[in-house]
Order: C-alpha cells, then sequence, then structure tokens
C-alpha cells in the first residue's frame, strides 16, 4: 500500500475526522454565507425583471439549488452507505446520517418554494407534473431512511440498514422517475412545461450558479458540524473525547 | 435430521411446502389480507359515489391501490414468526445460500397473498363495471406485479424485523418502491381501454419483476444479516 494511501485512510478513524471536520466546517460556512450573501444580493437587486413572470420567478434563485441539493445529495449519502457496507468504516454510515437531514430538508424546501411559484404562476399550488411528483417520492424516500434509522437503537445496525435503504433506494429513483414521467404523459396532455429552454439573462445564471455552490459549501458545513455531533454521542464513552470536551 | 442433501429446487420446493403448510393451520393469515382487499376496494364507491362511469374510469386505480395495501398487510409476517422462533438463524447458518432462502420466501408470500388477489380482482372488477376484456389485463398486470410487490416488500420486512413500530414503518419504506409497479399496472389497464394497447405496460411490469427478482433476494439477504447481527 502507498503511504498516501494510508494516509487517506487516516481520516476513516472518527476520531482522526473529528479534528479535520472542526479545522474544515468554518471554512466551509464562511463561503457559504459569503456566497449566499452575493447570490441574494444579485437574485434581488442585479437580476432584471423576467419580461413574463415579473418579480416572482426570483423565487428559482432558491428553489433550483435547493432541488438540485435533494437529488444530489441523495446519491452522495448511497454513496457513503455503500463505502460504509464494503469496507465496514463506522464513519461512512455516521455520514450517510448526517447528510440525510439537510438532503430532505432541500426536498421540502424545494417543493414548498415550487408550490409558491406555482400559485401565481400555473394558479395552482400543486399539479401533478412528473418532476413535482418525483421530488415528492424523493422526500418520502428520504423520510423512510430517517425513520428506519430513528427507530433502530444500535447506531452500527442502523447504520448498515440504512445504507441497505439508501442503496435500493438509489437503484430505484431513475426507474422512479421514468415511469412517473411515463405516466404523466399518458394522463395529461402536456399542461405545464417546465422543460422549455429558458433563454436566460446572463445575470440570472450567474446569480443561479453562485446559490448553488453557496448551497454545495452550506451542505458541506453543516454535514460536518453533524457528523462530528455523531461522532461525539457514539465514542462518549472514550478517552479522546472526554479530553477533546475538557 | 435427514443427511439427504437436497439440491437448490428441493430447496426451494421444501421452504414453499412448509410455508404453504405453515399457513394452512393459520387460514386467518392467509384471508384477512384478502377481505382487507375487498373491503377497502368497496370503500371507494361509498365515498365517491355510485356514479358508474366515474367508478369505471377509477376501477384499475382503485383495485391496484387496494391490492398494493392488501399485500403489504402481510408483509410484516414474512420474517417475523421465523425471527421469534429462531428458525430464521439457522436460515441464516444453513449452507444454503440465503439468498435463495429468501426468493422461496418471498414466492410463497406472492402464492398466499399475491394470488388470492388477483383471483378475487375480476369480482371486484365487475363490481365497478369493467368489462371481460378489462378483467383480463387487470388479471395479467395483478399477475406479473404482485410477485415484485413480494420481492421488494422482503427487503422492507428484513430491514424492520424486531424494530419499534415495524408496521408504520414497513409502510413507509415499502410504498415509494411500490409506485413504479402502481403506475404500470393501474396504467396497463387504461392504456388497453384507452386503445393504446397494454403490451408496452405488461412489458414492463415484466421486466421490473425480472430486475427484483436477481436484485430484491441478495438485498433482503443483506438486510436480514444485519438484523440478525
Amino acid at each position: 500500500m502507498t503511504t498516501r494511501a494510508i494516509h487517506w485512510f487516516k481520516f476513516a478513524s472518527p476520531q482522526n475526522f473529528y479534528g479535520l471536520a472542526g479545522r474544515l466546517w468554518t471554512w466551509f460556512a464562511a463561503l457559504a454565507a459569503a456566497l449566499m450573501a452575493v447570490g441574494l444580493w444579485i437574485s434581488f437587486f442585479v437580476a432584471p425583471t423576467d419580461a413574463q413572470q415579473g418579480q416572482g420567478y426570483r423565487i428559482i434563485f432558491v428553489h433550483v439549488p435547493a432541488s438540485q441539493m435533494s437529488m444530489f445529495i441523495y446519491v452522495v449519502m448511497a454513496f457513503w452507505a455503500g463505502l460504509g457496507l464494503a469496507f465496514n468504516t463506522r464513519l461512512s454510515g455516521m455520514m450517510a446520517s448526517a447528510l440525510a437531514p439537510t438532503g430532505a430538508l432541500f426536498a421540502f424546501l424545494s417543493l414548498i418554494t415550487g408550490a409558491l411559484w406555482g400559485k401565481p404562476m400555473w394558479g395552482a399550488w400543486w399539479v401533478w407534473d412528473a418532476r413535482l411528483t418525483s421530488e415528492l417520492i424523493l422526500l418520502f424516500l428520504y423520510l423512510g431512511f430517517l425513520a428506519l434509522q430513528s427507530s433502530i437503537d444500535d447506531p452500527r445496525r442502523a447504520d448498515k440498514a440504512g445504507a441497505v435503504l439508501a442503496l435500493v433506494g438509489v437503484v430505484n429513483v431513475p426507474i422512479i422517475y421514468f415511469s412517473v414521467q411515463w405516466w404523466n404523459t399518458l394522463h395529461q396532455g402536456a399542461s405545464v412545461s417546465l422543460t422549455r429552454a429558458p433563454s436566460m439573462a446572463s445575470t440570472m445564471l450567474w446569480g443561479m450558479l453562485i446559490m448553488v455552490v453557496a448551497f454545495w459549501m452550506y451542505t458541506i458545513a453543516v454535514a460536518l458540524v453533524r457528523v462530528r455531533s455523531i461522532i461525539l454521542e457514539r465514542e462518549r464513552h472514550t478517552e479522546w473525547v472526554k479530553h477533546a470536551l475538557e | 435430521m435427514s443427511t439427504r442433501t437436497l439440491g437448490l429446487g428441493g430447496v426451494l420446493l421444501a421452504v414453499l411446502r412448509r410455508e404453504v403448510a405453515l399457513a394452512m393451520r393459520q387460514k386467518g393469515e392467509v384471508l384477512t389480507p384478502l377481505v382487507f382487499f375487498v373491503v377497502i376496494a368497496s370503500l371507494f364507491p361509498l365515498g365517491i359515489g355510485p356514479e358508474s362511469a366515474l367508478l369505471l374510469r377509477m376501477a384499475p386505480g382503485v383495485l391496484w391501490v387496494s391490492a398494493l395495501l392488501a399485500a403489504m398487510l402481510s408483509l410484516q409476517r414474512l420474517f417475523a414468526t421465523d425471527y421469534t422462533d429462531g428458525s430464521l438463524e439457522q436460515m441464516v447458518l444453513s449452507s444454503t445460500p440465503l439468498s435463495l432462502l429468501v426468493a422461496a420466501k418471498a414466492l410463497s408470500h406472492f402464492l398466499l397473498s399475491g394470488l388470492p388477489l388477483v383471483l378475487m380482482a375480476p369480482v371486484l372488477g365487475l363490481q365497478f363495471g369493467l368489462d371481460s376484456r378489462s378483467l383480463g389485463i387487470l388479471m395479467l398486470s395483478l399477475l406479473l406485479g404482485t410477485p415484485t410487490l413480494s420481492l421488494i416488500g422482503a427487503i422492507g420486512a428484513a430491514l424492520t424485523l424486531g424494530v419499534r413500530g415495524a408496521g408504520v414503518l414497513l409502510s413507509l419504506l415499502t410504498l415509494p418502491l411500490y409506485i413504479p409497479v402502481l403506475i404500470f399496472g393501474a396504467g396497463a389497464v387504461e392504456a388497453d381501454a384507452a386503445g393504446l394497447g397494454a403490451n408496452g405496460h405488461l412489458s414492463l411490469l415484466a421486466a421490473l419483476l425480472v430486475l427484483s427478482t436477481f436484485f430484491a433476494p441478495l438485498a433482503t439477504a443483506t438486510a436480514l444479516r444485519i438484523s440478525l447481527e
């Protein structure tokens, strides 16, 4: 094994990762705050008013990053889950549990902002559009993961059971997505199309990109903070935690 | 104890025989989900009104959702009794691959809970005014779909084994995963009624069945090992 590999595996130990996460999260949090300030400033004051949608469109600066992150976090969660099952590393399971609440939060946020946007634009809080429905099902998958983990007392078993569920879920997500899309086209004509390529003003695009990166940074910072708490909770009987908290 | 070694087919048959024998001694376990299916399907007209055109339009969806719930009702017992009396541990320890035993148990779950639903569905379908052609497609779609429900449900049952509030948790875990089966199952009947032909939907149901036959026993076996640690 090369020295590089050893170097990486060093951080698979919760004790070592606790320190690393403690050093890293402040940087990610600071980046998230700075980028979000810039992104929100652009989205509220710089980006021009949309010709068709007026001011109401500005909610997409939160909506699009939230839905992207909600989907991406599930994949990352499944990645950590698979890693945990394959290598039997404790930290992987903790990372998956640390990411799940943020993913569920973003899925929820994306549905709420979508509803708030949909009411003035489509005249309805909710339509059974393929994307909306898939996002709702994704929220259900997150809630199932959280419920399963919280109902198992033994943390190692909770991690592994959650890992199996996350992997089963990630295999199912594309199947669900395409089946919902097909269901949608069978049941109703394309009354509402989200897929028209919008010709976006470049400031709008920049605002959105900055917000996406800000949400990334936020997710990483929050996951690191949460994984630190999980590590402390699970390793509370060890010597190093007693020293770390002194 | 017999020293006779069983082939894979023999193991499959032995598990099936055992499950059927157990179910026959507890007939309520087979009948309750079936009665549940009938009751749920009969509640919809009461809630919606007796308008026959509306009921006809809703029939495939209502029957499929009822079947989904009924199949899930019996899932919890798939491993629970074997777990409490210790025979599940023997299955995990045996030299036969656990995923094969799990597949046999899922197959028996289909025979004991899915197949009765398939046979009962046309009676309910008649109540909703479906014609014989639609009834045939409904049965065919249930026949292709309910084994998938048993296989996917087995994963959920294995994950929630011996867990607090397992019943509700099981439905929260499995129902989102059932959505594709529901869509293609109910869609098959509707597509045929709309003159589009049910072949596409039925093929997709069969594809889901093949996929879940391959993957679900593996995932279930992993989940069982985790639950028994």
